[in-house]
């Protein structure tokens, strides 16, 4: 119980942080609106055919606006020397890790709640019937990309080149999440087989579990001061 | 090498390894280009299959040995390990690339088209990505020992990342299937032992690129020792 309020205590430093300014909230949000209104002049939004990529769409919109939200989230600590303090502290170090996926999964859920309704309303979607499964595989595929994006975003922060770095590093790993993803949201736009999204949802799963895990076991190899 | 060091079973083995790999490439040569029957299908271009397999299994293996060499550096804090990993890698994204490059070609005569997003092919792809991203790490990091840990790091990461990849690509692929799919290949007696001694060939040439790399890295590491105790001696 004590491990979670101290995970806790992160989370809400970051998030007070945050909303102090509202500086990164902002930032990803108005990128993910800019997305949005770039692929509508890039796609034609009445079209079919961009009915169908639209799920990739609002995809790629949400994990670029991720990225943002992921880069600074170590980078901030390089200041004052707040990386080191947060070392000190007479605790396991995960609490740092677990505690600023907290904070990074709380920032991304707030703009794609916020994105997805004005995709919706721009491209004419409608709401879908299937939409209680939005519910399920936005958390869900947000916490994978989240629980690998800090981690690596913690490595990327001590290069040289790392606002540059983290793409590169991250988006290859995230594959099978962001085409899981996309294919589920497809689901639940398009209609198909229930049997299949849940195969998708289970694939979206074991990536969550294997990519909290594998960070966890690695994280003190990537903090440095 | 200094003589502080002990030689690595690697390198001890590289002038054996040279002959090795020369032999057997001469040998793969003639047997591919010369003994093998050309394809009923495909005819000739098919010979391509030899190398592209044996360059696949090498391009995995290599990532392999970074996989284990990145949690042994990680457990042990030995260098050469770090040094295994590097060299490994490089070598690796080579054959990766390889593949990429015979795949299309492939694609081309066997499908029709170039680009066809099939499971095994789009895997090597995403594979590329990941160890090239392996390479930008180690050279955006300055510090020797952090550059190992990094790297390590990403190395494990990278490597458990395969298997769901590929599942995922192979689930997508079976929802949506592409309507080419030709891979039927009767590999005649002669055929099967052209490919296995190719992969053999290959992971001779990857055990030789390997020992040379290392001994490269080993080098370095020599050098930037000497010159640091020249800075110190300032």
């Amino acid at each position: 119980m004590r491990f979670l309020s101290r995970v806790w205590a992160i989370t809400w430093k970051d998030l007070q942080s945050d909303f102090r300014t509202k500086e990164m909230l902002s930032t990803m949000l108005i990128f993910a609106l800019l997305v949005v209104v770039i692929f509508s002049f890039a796609f034609d939004p009445g079209s079919r055919e961009t009915a169908a990529v639209f799920p990739g769409l609002l995809w790629v919109a949400f994990f670029f606006a991720g990225l943002l939200g992921l880069n600074r989230s170590f980078v901030n600590e390089h200041s004052n020397d707040a990386l080191q303090g947060l070392m000190l502290l007479p605790a396991d170090r995960s609490i740092i890790y677990f505690g600023k996926v907290g904070a990074n999964l709380v920032l991304m859920l707030i703009v794609e709640a916020v994105t997805l309704p004005v995709f919706a309303v721009f491209y004419n979607t409608g709401l879908p019937e299937r939409w209680p499964l939005l519910l399920l595989v936005l958390p869900m595929a947000t916490f994978g990309f989240i629980a690998v994006g800090t981690f690596l975003a913690a490595l990327s922060a001590n290069t040289r080149a790392s606002e540059m770095l983290l793409p590169i590093i991250l988006f290859p790993i995230a594959i099978p999440l962001i085409l899981s993803a996309v294919e589920v949201t497809a689901g639940v736009f398009a209609g198909g087989d229930i049997a299949v999204l849940i195969t998708w949802l289970k694939i979206i799963a074991v990536y969550d579990l294997v990519f909290l895990v594998v960070p966890f076991l690695l994280f003190e190899y990537v903090l440095d001061v | 090498m200094t003589d502080r060091e002990e030689r690595p079973w690697i390198v001890r083995m590289l002038p054996a390894l040279r002959w090795a790999a020369l032999a057997l490439v001469l040998v793969s040569l003639l047997m591919v280009f010369l003994y093998v029957p050309a394809d009923k299908q495909l005819g000739d271009i098919q010979r391509i299959f030899y190398y592209h397999v044996a360059s696949a299994w090498n391009a995995f293996f290599a990532f392999f040995i970074v996989f284990v060499s990145s949690i042994a550096y990680l457990a042990t804090g030995k260098r050469h390990w770090d040094r295994l990993s590097v060299a490994s890698a490089e070598i690796g994204v080579i054959f990766t690339t390889v593949v990429l490059l015979t795949g299309p070609i492939w694609g081309r005569v066997s499908w029709g088209k170039w680009w066809d997003w099939d499971p095994r092919l789009t895997t090597t792809l995403v594979l590329w990505f990941i160890y090239v991203a392996y390479l930008v790490i180690r050279a955006a990091v300055g510090d020797d020992t952090r550059r190992a840990r990094f790297a390590a790091v990403f190395g494990i990461i990278g490597f458990v990342d395969v298997p769901i990849v590929f599942m995922s690509v192979r689930w997508w692929r079976t929802i949506h299937p592409t309507v080419i799919y030709a891979d039927k290949m009767e590999l005649e007696p002669s055929m099967v032992v052209a490919l296995v001694l190719s992969v053999v060939t290959f992971t001779v040439l990857y055990g030789y690129l390997l020992g040379l790399r290392y001994r490269v890295a080993a080098l370095a590491d020599e050098v930037n020792e000497f010159k640091q105790r020249l800075r110190d001696y300032r």
